[in-house]
């Protein structure tokens, strides 16, 4: 299992630079695509295979198509900008970061052997009832951000249609009149 | 789960949110911000996944993913509605357009 995990997350870590790395919007969400197809794999690997199901058709279903979505209203708009913090800055603030979120996380790694608990759907629905409520109102959040896409989208439509054209109208009219 | 498998997944974790870090402090593209925030969820899904495994409580780890999976798409959604209107008022994706708010 330990070499199909390195070569999923890998390949994760891969797509996941090049997603950053690409000039064009709709490449850079397909790679996201493949991020997210990988870890949902990596993630059935390790034993969660509801979690992979929903990451598998929410993260690289739903979002893609989302983000595909938002690309055609918004347009392609590839730009080759200097980045926002100079490029050795920002390396040098991930790899601290990173850095440090090893140092915590390394050391303190052990494996406990499985506690009695309960079923993932009696975890879900009734321990924590309370999430699930949270998640409700989060999804109606997320509806309302779709209407709003929807609506630009509508509104964008409405702008391109032309209005009559009134030398066209003023030929026809005389084109009536003469003959 | 093996001790060698814990440890490729905490190095996997830490390479995507590093990755999805350097993507938030260098990009200034609005869309491709929100995508380097989906590649930081996803460490952060798989670092919860993990952890519940460890501490031997798999399915609250689990729970709690399937819960940040619901989060995630939710912020996607509404960060994109959001680059959709900022396209549409000022004219560009550029964060540093946004800088004109402070007028």
């Amino acid at each position: 299992m330990e070499v199909w995990l390195v070569l999923l997350l890998g390949g994760a870590l891969l797509c996941a630079l090049q997603a950053i790395r690409a000039q064009r919007l709709l490449a850079s969400a397909i790679w996201l695509a493949a991020v997210s197809a990988l870890v949902a794999i990596a993630l059935y690997l390790i034993g969660a295979p509801q979690v992979a199901v929903i990451e598998l058709s929410v993260g690289a279903g739903l979002v893609t198509v989302l983000f595909v979505f938002a690309i055609s209203i918004a347009g392609e708009d590839a730009m080759t900008l200097p980045a926002a913090v100079p490029r050795p800055l920002a390396i040098a603030l991930v790899i601290l970061s990173a850095g440090l979120l090893g140092w915590m996380t390394l050391p303190a790694l052990g494996i406990t052997p499985p506690l009695a608990e309960s079923s993932f759907a009696q975890m879900l629905w009734q321990e924590r009832g309370l999430d699930v409520l949270v998640q409700v109102v989060l999804i109606f959040a997320g509806v309302i951000g779709v209407l709003g896409l929807l609506g630009e989208a509508r509104a964008a439509r409405t702008q391109v249609v032309p209005g009559p054209l009134p030398e066209k109208d003023g030929a026809a009219h005389q084109q009536e009149v003469h003959p | 789960m093996s001790a060698s498998a814990l440890h490729i997944l905490v190095l996997g974790t830490l390479a995507l949110i590093g990755v999805g870090l350097y993507g938030l402090l260098a990009v200034r593209n609005l869309i491709k911000v929100i995508v380097a925030l989906q590649i930081m969820v996803k460490g952060a899904l798989l670092a919860l996944v993990m952890a519940g495994a460890a501490a031997g409580q798999p399915n609250l780890g689990q729970s709690l993913a399937a819960t940040v999976i619901v989060a995630d798409t939710v912020v996607a959604v509404v960060g994109l509605a959001l680059a959709v209107q900022v396209r549409r008022h000022v004219g560009t994706l550029d964060v540093r357009a946004l800088s004109s708010l402070k007028k």
